[in-house]
């Protein structure tokens, strides 16, 4: 029988090893594998190991046409659904020159902003439980719940709406649509004190989340994080403000920016965020105008032969899809710059040297959703 | 700096450049040799400053394959768009500008798992989607889809 040999501490810790985090890790939030080099506690370096869940959505793309390619954007970031469809719909739309009717634009904006909502909400709960607060994973899935049932009653759909087409949305909005966003906002506004008293000044949060996970201004430019992670480190790349689409140019908000550069300035952001969503609702709910729900658009759709690209701000950062067109009904290339996957990218930089279990709140802080990256 | 302006500085640099046809950005086909330079003196000449790569995709446009940089500028808030190509289907390689700017490095590690083109001293080139031993590289327009995933 070998002889168990006992190690000084010391020299443990001197020791490199390595682990795996995930693909099966709750933090991770789906299957996303994390090489950790560890010395002692301390991350030395980490490799993210993707494609468990890549379905070759660009590959697909190229056989199907514009108005199938939304329901497979659905697919990659499915917290923001909503906005990933508004991408393809306005690059459409754009290189068709078409312009769609007031109405559509105020009612995808709405759609756009609760997106960013509920994203926040799930985003906010996970967070939550990563710490070890499990409370906050109800509060936060209670909240969307009511935000679920709207999308419900309207486009038919709790979660993958594909609500948005060509030149429209699909049908127009309920009757009591205006009625339940007003009871949610209404509702909200006072639940989301609740999660303030809950996380945002609590002693143990602040400990987990203050100065853990510093990304420098210039490094969140250079690894093009963008969205809420790139504007807790103070860079202002809101797309709704530097390239506004829809009716983002006409209603008054402000682009929320912290310069602490941790985690709990990324927390912040997206706390602040939901403020100034629900702020951009209440300006359009009650001013809808009347009129069509889709302008009108030919029963096949065929981009004139070029290069398009479009850029909206989805809840995790910028998305850009870049289309190739032959003049046929498919795209000939479509490419999706999805957030998630470029703001992982920072994940080695920035948890270099913080302890590992730092690394589950920077990973949550970043905010991945694993589609998304995978796509 | 307007698009004009813009075209003339980027033409001093390299005066090889070809200007392509785009109603939205202003679209230049540089020769690949001069790609990295280029980018560099892109980065850090302050009235260009394009600071932020916001995306760098793989095409395949049948003969040749193509690499295409959309850039912006946060503090002028101009865009380029930058494409380098090759004839060389069966090795294809261009310079690599993950130095440059660090997002680069997912983003072409991607290319080279799609497209099979290689980045000279890219830091850690491996595939990142798809397994060490897949066979081809599945967005290439040529590549054939033997367990019939996309074709119906």
């Amino acid at each position: 029988m070998k002889e168990i040999v006992n190690l000084p501490v010391s020299k443990i810790e001197e020791e490199e090893y390595h682990i795996n985090m995930g693909p099966q890790h709750p933090s991770t939030h789906g299957v996303l594998r994390l090489l950790v080099s560890l010395q002692g506690e301390m991350v030395k370096s980490l490799k993210p190991h993707c494609g468990y869940i890549h379905r070759g959505i660009e590959k697909m793309c190229e056989k199907d046409t514009y108005p199938q390619v939304i329901h497979l954007t659905d697919r990659m970031d499915y917290l923001s659904a909503h906005i990933n469809n508004h991408a393809v719909c306005l690059l459409v739309e754009k290189a068709l020159e078409i312009e769609v009717p007031e109405r559509v634009k105020y009612i995808r904006t709405i759609m756009d902003e609760l997106t960013r909502i509920q994203s926040h909400q799930l985003w906010w709960s996970s967070f939550g439980m990563d710490l070890g607060g499990l409370t906050c994973f109800f509060y936060g899935l209670r909240d969307r719940e009511m935000i679920l049932d709207i999308w419900e009653e309207t486009t038919g759909s709790r979660f993958l709406q594909s609500y948005n087409c060509p030149g429209g949305v699909m049908q127009d909005i309920h009757p009591n649509f205006q009625k339940k966003v007003h009871a949610f906002i209404k509702t909200f506004k006072k639940k989301i004190k609740d999660y303030d008293r809950l996380l945002s000044g609590n002693v143990i949060f602040e400990n987990r989340s203050q100065g853990v996970g510093l990304l420098s201004k210039e490094d969140a430019i250079s690894y093009g994080v963008t969205g809420p992670s790139g504007r807790g480190s103070g860079w202002s790349c809101d797309i709704r403000k530097v390239e506004p689409y829809s009716m983002y140019s006409q209603v008054h908000f402000n682009e929320v920016l912290r310069y602490e550069c941790d985690t709990y300035a990324r927390y912040m952001v997206r706390m602040q965020e939901m403020h100034e969503s629900m702020n951009i609702i209440e300006q359009l709910i009650d001013n809808i105008p009347e009129g069509d729900h889709s302008a009108k658009m030919k029963a096949v759709i065929k981009l004139p032969a070029g290069e398009y690209f479009q850029r909206v701000e989805s809840a995790r950062g910028e998305l850009g899809v870049y289309v190739v067109s032959d003049g046929n009904k498919t795209p000939y290339r479509m490419k999706f710059r999805t957030p998630s996957f470029t703001n992982l990218g920072v994940l080695d930089h920035i948890s270099r040297g913080m302890k590992i279990a730092d690394l589950v709140a920077i990973g949550a802080s970043l905010d991945l959703v694993i589609p998304d990256i995978d796509r | 700096m307007d698009n004009e302006t813009l075209k003339a500085r980027i033409l001093e640099i390299v005066p090889e450049a070809q200007l392509e046809e785009n109603k939205q950005y202003l679209t230049l086909l540089v020769p690949a040799a001069k790609l990295h330079d280029l980018a560099i003196k892109m980065k850090d000449t302050p009235e260009l400053a394009f600071d932020y790569l916001i995306c760098l995709s793989g095409v395949d446009y049948g003969k040749q394959l193509a690499v295409v940089y959309h850039m912006n500028s946060i503090l002028h808030k101009h865009m380029v768009v930058l494409k380098v190509k090759t004839d060389d289907r069966s090795d294809p390689a261009f310079d690599t500008v993950s130095d440059i700017w660090r997002t680069a490095e997912f983003h072409e590690r991607e290319t080279y798992d799609m497209f099979g083109i290689r980045f000279n001293n890219h830091p850690d080139l491996r595939r990142i989607f798809l397994e060490e031993d897949w066979k081809g590289y599945p967005l290439r327009k040529d590549y054939v889809d033997e367990v019939n995933i996309v074709e119906f």
